[in-house]
């Protein structure tokens, strides 16, 4: 994976900056760098940083700093190249460590014989070369696994809101996440950017402790720690996932949090390089970064392994339009969104499944794969709930003693729905617990209202209650 | 046999009028930012010439001349590229192979085939490849229809080879050339090989026609004839003609690559031409795997055997991203002009604008609204005016057309964005998926109100389907508007309030939406539905409005009439079996009649 071709790679060097500004120096007399290639920043005192280069333009090269720019000033600074575009070590000897935002060990333990380099930014898989995604992942959480199933090789973002629990589902899926009748096991590498110390000490205790070590890999970015280092997180994440799925053969499930904290340094470096901004100042090439990113989710043909991804962000203000979340879904393979309303109800996972969807769910279920009820019976509870809120919101007009019994069956079942089918709490539950779980919901409703499922399917599972609905 | 090379497209000019000798200049890069490079000592290169920066060679274009400045766009990652790296300039602006081979094939933006990208076991797209873009080995068998002595012109038949189950490739005389048929190789042949000798210069097969330029026809002739496209919404309410185009706008998920997809496999197009354009490597994977074992109906043979697939997925390089749509449309006329009617698909056109954005941007020019360079709408029109029904050039007289979908995805789902703005101006059809009604799982979630055809295609639709097509075209409309009315009162009052007049308004409403409008790409049996099994369950539909009506006339109470059981089976339509349309409508209007009188 050589990016410079037949030439020769040089460590020497010494340049002169010629302007700081924010995160970013421009370098003069850098002869033989090449674009998007790494650099090293000297400063005489402290640590070496790592920089890459954004623009070269004759003898002048626009570097951006990954470890800030604190400190660099316009003399004893001396910049090296190494000739090469920023790597990575790949391997399990990462497993059970933590390492900061460019994959360095941050926890004191010794370097980490890596079986390999990577460049981060990988390359295109060739779409010929992709296997679609259709293996069911049972997370045991209802809500998802019922309605908006999960698939091997896919990319499906978690929108949540601010103080939202979104981490704390994104680390049990993590842990509970299984193949029905297939023990290879889950390979978690957890990218976190901009997190507080307080959460990297949570994913530390959920990924670093027990069995789980032996199979995963914390990379921490703190809320204080650089922020442009967070343009490397999520790619050195990626290029470890990549290794161990495609090459490996392991299923690895990569789960990135805050996407928000990383689009924030998208933008930093942006308006550094003076850039036009788009919709909210993010950069127009945000939806190209980013999937860069989300495309490197997937399965390949003839391979055993899975990069599947979880990402989180965080939609400022709550609103889904806001472009972070609205790129992200316009490059992932559906959305799980979480709801301020059922989180103050005390439902967890709060999880608003009208808006959610996951959109390799079909490929993923039905005979052979789950149950031959699965789809009928989503798309019923689906139906109901649907129909339960929007008599909800008629009864804030009319009031409930306007309302026809035929609704109030509805408003009683969109109740029972989030108590019990979304507000599981913790305990994890299979997929025939869940299918079941959703078949006795539906028990108050006759036969004649359950349009969604088949006669066979109603024949098999549909037991009507011989209570009313009502009395529920 | 002779031994001159044989001309693929000797004399098709590379401009109009500006044939040239080529110089090849070679200069060096003095500039990088992403997929922009700059370089200089390049002074007999011109604007869109094709260059090779780098000793990897990658594939560049140019883009914008500024003094002693060469300024490029690269179709490939620019990493690692340094300043004083070698340019070549080639003299020859982007251009597309076009011959027998194309069918069947998944090919970059720039029409690299993707198979020949990574080989021995690679994964990744490799870079600088610059595999021939129609393989060069494969032999097709050309059967002419040409003799010694013809006088021929552009645009004439020589001959056709059979390229794959659905389409006879015909092979025309390339513009510009005028003469007499010297001699004829019939047989099997590749596409550089000699098949004809005209004045005594040999012909290939292949011809090779600049990505950026309209290719010639005779005529343009008026768009009369619709695309049926299986989908009752659209070919009932908004049908876009042979020829003419339509935009698919809609937020994240609202289903237009679903949309596209069905389009691809259901349209009755000869030639289908479907472009991924920054969008999603699965969903093309998901076509590569699922089109070679659908058979179309049509010609019996696999629905990639008339399918070409061009993918420059979000995660390939941005310039490749911006010639993709050129490459399919090229594609696309190239059969046009065989005589077929080519359906182009883009998903999603939004990203192809976004490319123009992210050059622009690179090269400082003065942003328009949004960020967008002055120039969008210059382009988009372009591309749209590329649509058209034809006379082709040549004999046998023959028409063919180029039909353009285009996926639009709005930031933020708001349509009043540049892109979306800028092409409603320029399609036909307009077919506004809603976000709302994606989330109620109405689908297709083509909002009735808001979405248009420019196309009159009554005409056709009462002669070939039946001539009550375009009054109850026209009926359909007015009750879903009423029904919409309607609802936004029910909305706010419950439907209480209405009168029981208006409440079988909304009934019918009901199952126009949920029984009529409503398909599933995921139904195997409904997710296309011909124009003749549309006007039965729309004739139903409509005595079903009437059976209630007069029930209510009868003194029936509104509550029986429109819970009444029977109204359930409108929904069952969609399950009717093939071959027994036509009763089952007889049998089920009879019921609705029989029942709504027993009330
Ligand atoms: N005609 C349809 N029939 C059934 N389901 C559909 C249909 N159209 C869309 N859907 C559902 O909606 C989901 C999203 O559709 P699709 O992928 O086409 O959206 P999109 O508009 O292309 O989104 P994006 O802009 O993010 O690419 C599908 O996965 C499917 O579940
Ligand atoms: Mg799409």
């Amino acid at each position: 994976m050589t990016t410079t071709g037949a030439r020769v790679p040089f460590t020497v060097g010494h340049r002169t900056v010629t302007r700081v500004a924010g995160p970013l120096i421009i370098v003069d007399g850098m002869d033989g760098v090449g674009y998007g290639e790494l650099v090293e920043i000297e400063t005489g005192d402290g640590p070496v940083r790592e920089g890459q280069v954004l623009e070269l333009d004759r003898s002048l090269a626009v570097v951006q700093v990954f470890g800030g720019t604190a400190g660099i000033g316009r003399r004893e600074t001396s910049v090296l190249t190494r000739g090469r575009a920023a790597r990575t070590g790949v391997g399990t000897d990462y497993f059970g460590r933590v390492l900061d935002g460019a994959g360095r060990p941050r926890d004191n333990g010794p370097q980490p014989v890596p079986d390999d380099y990577r460049h981060v930014n990988g390359l295109p898989l060739n779409p010929i070369t992709r296997a679609h995604p259709d293996q069911f992942i049972e997370t045991g959480v209802s809500a998802i696994d019922g309605l908006t199933t999960l698939v091997r090789g896919q990319k499906l973002p978690i929108f949540s809101g601010a103080g939202l629990p979104a981490n704390s589902l994104a680390a049990r899926i993590a842990a509970q996440a299984r193949v029905p009748g297939d023990d290879g096991e889950v390979v978690v590498i957890f990218a976190a950017m901009g997190v507080t110390r307080r959460e990297a000490e949570f994913f530390r205790t959920e990924f670093l402790t027990g069995g789980a070590a032996a199979r995963s890999v914390l990379l921490l970015n703190l809320a204080d720690d650089p922020t442009i280092e967070r343009l490397l997180t999520p790619r050195v994440a990626l290029t470890m996932a990549e290794y161990l799925a495609f090459e490996q053969h392991r299923h690895v499930l990569v789960v990135m949090t805050d996407m928000t904290a990383y689009c924030e340094a998208l933008r930093e470096i942006s308006a550094a390089r003076e850039e036009m901004p788009g919709r909210r100042g993010y950069p127009g090439y945000m939806y190209t970064d980013l999937a860069s990113l989300y495309e490197r989710a997937g399965r390949v043909r003839g391979g055993a392994g899975s990069l599947t991804q979880l990402m989180i962000l965080t939609m400022p203000d709550d609103d889904i339009t806001h472009p972070i979340p609205d790129l992200t879904g316009y490059i992932t393979e559906g959305q799980i969104v979480l709801s301020r309303e059922l989180d103050r109800q005390g439902i967890q996972p709060p999880i608003d499944v009208l808006p959610s969807l996951s959109r390799l769910m079909n490929a993923g279920i039905g005979v052979g794969k789950t149950r031959d009820d699965h789809r009928g019976l989503a798309d019923q509870l689906y139906a109901c709930y649907a129909r339960g809120r929007e008599v909800r919101r008629l009864m804030s007009i009319v009031g409930e003693s306007g309302l026809p019994t035929e609704d109030r069956c509805y408003l009683a079942f969109a109740a029972a729905f989030e108590r019990t089918y979304l507000g599981q709490g913790p305990a994890r539950r299979t997929l025939t617990e869940t299918l079941d779980v959703g078949w006795q919901l539906l028990a108050p409703f006759p036969a004649a209202e359950l349009k969604r499922v088949s006669a066979e399917q109603l024949a098999h599972y549909h037991h009507e209650a011989s209570v009313t609905a009502t009395d529920a | 046999m002779t031994t001159t090379r044989p001309r693929t497209e000797p004399v098709e000019p590379r401009r109009p009028g500006q044939a040239r000798q080529v110089t090849t200049d070679s200069g060096r890069v003095v500039r990088i930012s992403g997929p922009v490079v700059s370089a200089t000592d390049l002074p007999h290169t011109r604007l869109f010439d094709v260059v090779r920066v780098g000793i990897e060679q990658l594939l560049g274009e140019v883009i914008k001349l500024d003094g002693d400045l060469v300024v490029m766009q690269v179709f490939e990652d620019t990493t690692g590229l340094q300043v004083g790296d070698p340019v070549v300039a080639t003299g020859e602006p982007l251009y597309a192979e076009l011959g027998p081979g194309l069918l069947g094939g998944i090919l970059d933006g720039t029409q690299r085939p993707l198979t020949n990208l990574s080989t021995d076991g690679n994964l990744y797209i490799a870079r600088g490849a610059d595999p021939p873009r129609l393989d060069r080995d494969q032999r097709w068998d050309f059967r002419p229809v040409v003799e010694v002595g013809d006088r021929v012109g552009p645009g004439d038949l020589l001959g056709s080879v059979p390229e794959g189950r659905a389409v006879e490739h015909r092979i025309l005389v390339p513009t510009g050339i005028t003469g007499v048929v010297t001699a004829v190789h019939p047989g099997p042949a590749t596409v550089v090989d000699p098949v004809v000798d005209i004045d005594g210069h040999p012909v290939a097969m292949m011809r090779r026609w600049p990505l950026r330029l309209a290719r010639p026809v005779a005529n343009r002739l008026p768009l009369t004839v619709p695309l049926i496209t299986g989908q009752r919404v659209l070919d009932l309410l908004f049908p876009v003609a042979r020829g003419g185009s339509a935009i698919i706008p809609g937020g994240f998920g609202t289903g237009k690559t679903v949309l596209e997809q069905a389009l691809a496999k259901f349209s009755n197009a000869d030639v289908v031409v479907y472009v991924g354009c920054g969008e999603r490597g699965n969903e093309l994977t998901e076509v590569l795997e699922e089109f070679p074992g659908v058979t179309d109906p049509r010609t019996g043979a696999p629905l990639m055997e008339r399918t070409v697939l061009i993918a420059n997925t979000s995660n390939m390089p941005v310039a490749a991203r911006e010639a993709s749509i050129y490459s399919g449309i090229t594609i696309a006329e190239y059969y046009r002009d065989q005589g077929y009617d080519v359906a182009m698909m883009a998903d999603s056109t939004s990203r192809w604008g976004e490319a123009l954005r992210e050059v622009s941007s690179r090269l400082e020019e003065m942003p328009a609204e949004d960020g967008y360079p002055a120039y969008l709408a210059t382009r988009l029109a372009g591309f749209y005016e590329r649509a058209g029904a034809v006379q082709c050039l040549g004999t046998p007289e023959r028409t063919g057309s180029v039909t353009i979908v285009g996926a639009v995805s709005p930031a933020g789902g708001d349509f009043s964005e540049p892109i979306t703005q800028n092409s409603l101006r320029l399609a036909g059809c307009f077919w506004a998926l809603d976000t709302a009604l994606s989330r109620q799982r109405h689908f297709p979630a083509v909002n009735w109100l808001r979405s248009f055809s420019q196309y009159g295609l009554d005409a056709w639709f009462d002669r070939e389907i039946g001539p009550d097509w375009s009054p109850l075209r026209r009926w359909a409309a007015a009750a879903l508007q009423d029904e919409g009315a309607l609802q936004e009162v029910v909305s706010l009052l419950g439907v209480e309030a209405l009168a029981a007049e208006q409440r079988i308004t909304l009934r019918i409403g009901q199952a126009l939406r949920e029984d009529l409008l409503q398909q599933s790409s995921f139904d195997d049996l409904d997710a296309s539905c011909p124009p003749q099994r549309l006007l039965a369950m729309l004739r139903v539909v409509h005595e079903a409005g009437a059976a209630m009506r007069s029930a209510l006339q009868q003194g029936v109470a509104i509550t029986d009439i429109t819970a009444a059981s029977v109204l359930a089976e409108l929904g069952r339509m969609r399950r009717w079996p093939p071959d027994d349309i036509d009763d089952s409508a007889i049998h089920l209007t009879r019921r609705i009649a029989e029942e709504m009188s027993s009330l």
